[in-house]
């Protein structure tokens, strides 16, 4: 459901920086129902990737193999980000919060954490570049508290501060697809807020799987489920191994 | 200076002479062509207090920080690709140690990637516009910024990484070090050029011929090579494209095997110190084969005038 859901805010001919995992299922599936022309760009320098398997890791060969550009990572941050060429970019996270600022890096204190995790990787430069970003993680109070320990990825406010004061180019997170609804930055305060159900779920659910008190838009989408096509593209063609659908 | 003697050596060899205790190592490769027997090999000799510098860790830093070699990690994304956790890196410095037994400075990808060209250009930062609303630099003091002279903006400054030895691992070079390689060729380049000593180590050794035969595809001149090691599947786990796939089954069992101290010793006695060299880590698992790639040749390209 949150790949389908992913897949349909892409549209035909964008240029998308992909992460592995779940955004690389909507990427792969947007490009075989809606969006053909859709340029998929990975960290690891692959430009315009067709992966005929579903890539493991973000530096699978399959993501080389049949592309129409393999680059330096010098180049894929300095000439496709920073240069301004990335329209979507899909970030996830350990914690979400508010504002929609996001922590890769510790649960607890930098110095001595409780638990450590990756780190940014690319996702601190996406979430400043690219024109807009979209999050996908699953709701859980603690994943979704009202501001996260560290902020590895910059949101709509950080610390206070607005986005567009610190000098950041992109607009940052414009919706963040979870696995009960879609939540969408308010335009004027940047607070992540609830815009749109899935089927058979309610707000009070999803206000349980968030630690702030959700605002709610005035006029709340309903989502449509995953259609017969969506489901056997994903199913049956692109992760019949259940390597990322599970839930 | 040019040098077009052969610097074909053994990993032994090339380890010993130019990887010292203490010294600032990268063994470079995204994903693709990470030099594991240069990894195993290190271990094995046994050296201390190294600096390890990557933008991935990956397993070969994990299995280098259970070993006792690193004093310190520079990094930029510390899980196991497509996995999960680095066990041994999280058990270094998380919380319920009684010390941090692992200093580490951390950066993000294009942060990395900025220092090795700062190191490569020989310059001593890189500007780069990022970090802004980030605790990045907060946690990291060495990330700075620098007003532009031109138009007052502030810019994020990261400073060069000039590492003491960068190991490479590549499809084919020639007996002097000039190295090709194709597929993902994320910042071996620059970090090749920033470091005061380069070891190269190649899955085919050809001759000057080959490398004439394609010059654009060469990504290290022979100028900047300290030595040249010839070894076969040096890469596995990690791959060579046109070579041998990703050993999946590896990355996905290393997240049990380095949960558990005892049982990544008992890896690290067995794959590494119980082998003396890489042609012996292979006869020991003959299932690696099923990696051996399929054909997929390109088009090739005129380079007459």
């Amino acid at each position: 459901m949150m790949a389908a859901v992913a897949a349909r805010e892409l549209r035909d001919g964008e240029v998308v920086f992909v992460g592995i995992g779940l955004p690389n299922l909507a990427c792969n599936l947007a490009r075989r129902m809606h969006a053909p022309r859709l340029v998929l760009i990975y960290e690891s320098g692959a430009v315009g990737a067709v992966p005929e398997r579903l890539p493991v890791s973000i530096g699978d060969p399959a993501l080389v193999t049949g592309s129409l550009m393999v680059c330096g990572m010098a180049d894929v941050f300095q000439l496709f980000l920073q240069n301004g060429r990335i329209e979507v970019g899909f970030l996830g996270g350990a914690q979400v919060d508010r504002y929609g600022n996001i922590n890769t890096t510790v649960i607890g204190s930098y110095d001595r954490p409780t638990v450590r995790l990756p780190g940014s990787g690319g996702a601190a430069e996406i979430a400043v570049h690219a024109h807009r970003t979209l999050i996908v993680a699953k709701l859980n109070p603690r994943g979704f508290p009202e501001q996260v320990d560290f902020i590895t990825s910059p949101g709509q406010r950080s610390r206070g501060a607005a986005r567009r004061e610190l000098g950041m180019p992109g607009r940052g997170p414009v919706k963040v697809i979870t696995d009960k609804a879609i939540l969408e930055a308010n335009g004027t305060t940047g607070e992540m807020t609830l815009a749109a159900l899935y089927p058979g779920v309610s707000a009070e659910a999803v206000q349980a799987g968030v630690g702030w008190p959700l605002t709610r838009a005035p006029r709340l989408g309903a989502v449509a489920p995953p259609s017969a096509a969506e489901l056997r593209l994903l199913r049956d063609v692109l992760d019949p191994k259940r390597l990322y659908l599970r839930g | 200076m040019t040098d077009d003697a052969s610097k074909v050596t053994s990993m032994r060899d090339a380890i010993a002479r130019f990887v010292h205790d203490g010294d600032t190592v990268v063994i470079e490769g995204f994903t693709h062509l990470i030099c594991f027997a240069a990894g195993h090999e290190i271990i094995r000799q046994g050296r201390r207090d190294l600096t390890l510098a990557r933008l991935t860790p990956d397993l070969i830093y994990d299995q280098m920080i259970a070993a006792g070699c690193a004093r310190k990690l520079v990094f930029s994304w510390a899980g196991n690709p497509g996995v999960g956790s680095l066990h041994a890196f999280r058990r270094a410095i998380e919380g319920r140690a009684t010390e941090r037994r692992l200093e580490i400075e951390e950066y993000s990808h294009f942060g990395m990637v900025a220092r090795f060209s700062a190191g490569a250009a020989r310059l001593p930062f890189w500007p780069l516009r990022n970090y802004m609303g980030t605790d990045l630099a907060k946690a990291n003091p060495r990330i700075k910024t620098v007003a532009c002279p031109y138009t007052g903006e502030a810019l994020a400054t990261v400073p060069a990484l000039n590492p003491g030895v960068t190991i490479v691992h590549a499809q084919r070079a020639d007996a002097a070090g000039n190295t090709q390689m194709w597929g993902l060729v994320g910042v071996q380049k620059e970090a090749a050029f920033a470091s005061e000593r380069v070891i190269v180590v190649a899955e085919e050794l050809v001759d000057e011929e080959v490398i004439r035969s394609d010059p654009n595809r060469t990504v290290i001149p022979s100028m900047i090579v300290s030595a040249v090691v010839v070894e076969p599947w040096g890469a596995h786990p990690s791959y060579a494209q046109g070579y041998y796939d990703r050993d999946n089954d590896f990355y996905v069992a290393w997240e049990s095997i380095s949960r558990d101290p005892s049982r990544l010793q008992r890896y690290l006695d067995e794959f590494v110190h119980g082998v003396p060299d890489r042609a012996a880590y292979l006869e020991k698992q003959p299932q690696v084969t099923r990696l051996k790639a399929k054909e997929r040749f390109s088009a090739g390209v005129n380079y007459g005038f």
